[in-house]
Parts: C-alpha cells; structure tokens; sequence
C-alpha cells in the first residue's frame, strides 16, 4: 500500500506551476556529497499480511508483566488496572484530542485536566497541581529551578536516596542554570537530618528528598523540612510510587514546599518506560512559578462553570528571557488515565491497594529475610519496596529466576557501587501469596 | 498626570524622595499601557535593588512586565495592600499604588533619571 497522497499527475502539475523541472532540482541546495546517491539498502517491501506478521515475531521476543511474576519496581510499578480505566480513558473524544488551547470546544478535555489537578493536590495535600509534566525525574528538575528562582538561590542539596536517573536528569536540568547540585549521603538507606542541617546553608535554594525513597524507605519528612525551612530552603519531595500516598502521610502534611513525582503507577502501564507522567504540585503563593499548564475553572457571562488554561506559562510566550522552564506541554492522556484510576478507586480504593501493597511486600520481606544469607540492608520502615543483601550477586539471582519465569529486583550495584551484593525488591497487590512464596522457594534452592 | 516633584525613569518607573528614602512606583502612562492590573510581585523588605535592575513583576490583563529600580538601595517597606488589591495601580499609580520604599545607596543615580518635563516628552505627551 501506498501512503503517498499525491498523484504522478499532480506532482507533474505543481512542477509545472512552481517551474521547477526535476523533485531533484529541489534538492540543489543540498551539497552533493551528502546527499543520498542512490536507493536505501532495505529488503523488498512486503506485503500488509506479511509485514503484520513480521511485526508479531518481533514484538514476542518482548515479554511483560502478564508473563512474568514481577519482582522489579524501581519507580516503574506493575499494578493492577481496572477495566474502567481503558475504557473510559480511551475513548477516541480524548485519545485524540489536543492542546485545549480553544477552551470554547474542548470542555470536556479541560474538565478532565482540572479533576486530574485536584486529585493529584488531594492526594499530595498540596494547594495546586499542574496539567502535568513529562516525568517524575524531569519534574524534580523542573522543581530544582523553581526553587533557585523563588528563594534567588544556587545551590541545590540532593539526598542519594532520590531514584538515581531523577538525579541524573536534575543534574542535565541545572547544568546550564549556574546551579550546584549535591549529593546527601544515606548511609544507613535514609536521609539523615543531622547530616542534612550540617550540608544546609543560606545559599541552599532546595533540600530534594524521595519518600519512599528509592531502597523503598520513609524519610523522616517532617525533620527534613524543618531543616530546610530553618535556613530558608525550600523542601523538595519527589513521589516515585505515589500508591504509597494511600497509607503514608501526604508531603503537604510535614511542609513540602514543591511535590513532584511520576504518576505511572497510577493507572498508567507499564508502557516499556514510558510515556510516563510527571506530576508537580505547590503551595498557593508559588503558583505564578509553577512550570507548564494549569487548568482553572471560573464562570462565563452567563455565569455557568467552565474551564480554561490560566495563568500559564507567561514565560514561555511573552517573557522569554525570564522563563525557568520550556516545557510547553503535558502528557494530558496518562493523566486522564491516572484521573479515571484513582476516581474509580475512590479514597478508600487506594488506601485499601496501597495496604495490601504494604502487607504482600511486609510478607515477602520477612520470609526473604529469614532465609539463610539473606539480610534486610537497611532497618527503616518501608512501603512496597526493600534492599536486601544476597549471599550471591542479584544479577545472578535474576538470571536464574527468570528461568521460572519470574522478574527480579533490581540489583542496586550499577547505581550504588558499594551496594553490590544489594537487591531492590518490590511487591505490589498484583503478587499473589503464591508468587511470593515461589520466589522464596528458589532462592532458598539458589542460596 | 505627571507630578514635577517626581523623577522617572525611562522604563516608567517614579521616584520620590521623602527624607532620606526614596518611594517607587509605576507612573500613570505605564498603568494605561499595561490596562487591568492583576498581579504585582514586590522584592522582600531587606533585599537589595540594583539601578535600572529589575525589582519585581507586573501583569495586567494584557501583558507581563519586569519592574526597573530607578535607584539602587535597600528595600526598607514594601506595599503589601498592594500586593492584595493590584488594580490600584489603575486608579491611583501616584499614590495607593506605590510599591517599595527604599534606602538610597547613591543619591547620584538620580541625575540620570528625567524630569516631569523630560519623561512626558519620552512618552509623546504635551506639558498640560
């Protein structure tokens, strides 16, 4: 099949009208040496039924978490998705839609946006939340800049308990904005206050904190923002699994001053890494600096509700030189998707998902635990997700696991060199007791 | 419309001494051009202004726009009634409208800013 639309007979047309003789002339600004000489090197094009099956083979060397008992999680999580969420999420009305920058036809876009904000601020018991960003780790970054612009700051203090790769992508963020970014050791696999207050100075823009962070512990939240506050920092938590915000305290409620995080395990697939969903969310007083979109409701002439984009992104449009972010868009259908996720759980939906998040993995850790070799890593309380030490290299765990057909933990030592014996494992509500107990059966054979 | 106690700057900025402290505000031109205030953003008490640096943030309905320290100090007060109710700044730029009161580092910075006279001739505006 042909995806050209223009006839050999039109293109002979528009030759004519433009008086150009050759599709080749058009090319003459092109130097010759780099122009393509003569046709690409591919094989025979082949056939719709053909090409389809071809695409098949390729996609079954792939596997997922429908075939494997997944272990894994590290700021991409496997939960369960009700069928409400495909359903209603993935009507064409909001597939397809774009940008609502026409607020006059795309009611239905905005209003969905508006609820996913005030979701997301309920969830992070923050004041406002945004349209959203791209992902957890470039909303961290977006928040690192925010904070330098709002307390005119430069340096930027960064616990190593913050999921590895949102350091990483701070770091690209704050690279060019003559910010410093530091590391905060977390020895013991939490952010010490007292390690934070002496790394804490007048010319600290944000203290970046993850909780659960990335070994899966609970920050001492409330210490840390009283750290930052006393010395006029702001307080940065980055949410990688926000499921979590069902059982533990919201960063509004021990003084955040910026939430971000990825919104994936919110009715979000897998997706292969992405698209994901940044999430970001502030206090009131900051929100002329919050990056991105933001849709509000107010009333039109008549006075009926309505929803429009507000206050955004002045910025990016009208005052350039200023602007702290470029982000000129969202990933509006992950957040409809988180949207219609957590409407159709409801409050008590989510706690209920994130206790058993808490009771499988508090099951799983305990029985790992007690195995021969094994050892918890750290002692502080965690969510869905623990370390533990192995009596041989988690790489060569999961090797052997996947053989049974089960996904592992991540072994921690590409990120943390010293943690190399370490295993990052999560369970979430979608293992089964049975799963849980298979896994500790060939590790007990393994050890 | 343009007090001749008053020196401006040419990113329309006032400037009156009272004492040894220097009020600022936007003049009337730079409310009319801007149309319906909605949002001012002033510096913190106790932060320093550069000449000709930007202070603060107005946006109107229309536009954004840097505010120009027309000296450079220390902010001493700012106006937080304004900060409440912006569009004060339409009705009365000269007064309820001030925005920051500060402490002048180098009274010779006013030499460099114009006259009633000169800033109505910036603005295209006859001596009434």
């Amino acid at each position: 099949m042909k995806y050209i639309p223009a006839t050999p007979a039109e293109r002979e047309h528009m030759l004519r009208v433009t008086g150009v003789r050759a599709v080749d002339d058009l090319f003459a600004d092109i130097p010759r040496e780099v122009r393509l000489r003569g046709p690409l090197d591919l094989p025979p094009a082949m056939s719709d039924p053909e090409l389809l099956a071809h695409a098949r083979r390729l996609a079954a060397r792939n596997t997922d978490c429908d075939q494997l008992a997944c272990f894994l999680g590290a700021g991409a999580y496997d939960h369960f998705v009700p069928s409400t969420v495909p359903h209603l999420a993935l009507k064409p009305e909001f597939l397809t839609a774009y940008t609502p920058y026409q607020a006059e036809i795309m009611q239905g876009e905005l209003q969905a946006i508006f609820e996913y904000q005030s979701l997301m601020c309920e969830l992070t018991a923050m004041d406002v939340a945004n349209a959203s960003m791209y992902d957890g780790a470039s909303a961290t970054g977006e928040a690192a800049s925010m904070a330098a612009d709002l307390t005119k700051r430069t340096r930027i203090l960064v616990s190593t308990a913050v999921h590895p790769e949102y350091r990483q992508v701070l770091r690209t963020f704050t690279s060019h904005l003559r910010l410093t970014v530091e590391d905060l050791p977390a020895p013991a696999g939490i952010t010490d206050p007292a390690a934070a207050e002496r790394a804490m100075a007048d010319d600290v823009a944000a203290l970046i904190i993850q909780s659960p962070n990335f070994f899966g512990c609970l920050e001492h939240g409330e210490a840390l923002a009283r750290v930052a506050h006393d010395r006029g920092a702001l307080l940065v938590v980055a949410i990688a699994e926000p499921i979590s915000l069902g059982l533990v305290r919201a960063p509004g409620e021990y003084g955040a001053d910026i939430v971000t995080g990825e919104g994936q395990a919110l009715g979000n697939a897998l997706n292969f890494g992405g698209p994901y969903l940044g999430m970001i969310a502030t206090r009131d007083a900051f929100v002329r600096r919050l990056p991105g979109r933001l849709v509000g409701r107010t009333v039109d002439t008549e006075g009926r509700p309505g929803y429009v984009l507000t206050l955004q992104t002045r910025e990016q449009h009208i005052r350039r030189a200023r602007a702290t972010s470029n982000i000129c868009t969202n990933e509006s259908l992950n957040a409809l998707i988180a949207a219609v996720y957590l409407s159709t759980l409801g409050r008590a939906g989510v706690q209920h998902v994130a206790e058993l998040n808490a009771r499988k993995a508090h099951y799983a850790r305990g029985r790992i635990a007690a195995l021969r070799g094994y050892q918890l890593a750290f002692a502080a309380p965690t969510f869905n997700e623990f370390v533990v030490r192995c009596p041989l290299p988690p790489e060569e765990i999961n090797r052997r696991l996947l053989e049974h057909r089960i996904l592992g933990g991540l072994p921690l030592g590409r990120f943390y060199p010293e943690l190399a014996d370490c295993w990052l494992v999560c369970v979430t509500e979608t293992r089964t007791r049975d799963e849980i107990d298979r896994l500790v059966g060939y590790l007990e054979t393994l050890g | 419309m343009y007090p001749k106690e008053l020196r401006y700057s040419k990113e329309h900025e006032w400037v009156k001494l009272e004492g040894g402290r220097a009020r600022v505000g936007i003049t009337k031109f730079a409310a009319d051009r801007l149309s319906d205030v909605v949002y001012v953003e002033l510096p913190k008490v106790g932060s320093e202004v550069a000449f000709m640096q930007p202070f603060g943030v107005v946006e109107s309905v229309k536009a954004v726009s840097d505010l120009y320290a027309p000296l450079s100090g220390k902010v001493v007060e700012i106006n937080q009634a304004l900060v409440e109710k912006p569009e004060v700044i339409n009705t009365d730029p000269y007064g309820a409208a001030w925005m920051i009161i500060v402490e002048p580092r180098d009274l010779k910075e006013l030499a460099q800013l114009l006259d009633a006279g000169a800033y109505m001739a910036l603005v295209g505006e006859r001596p009434s």
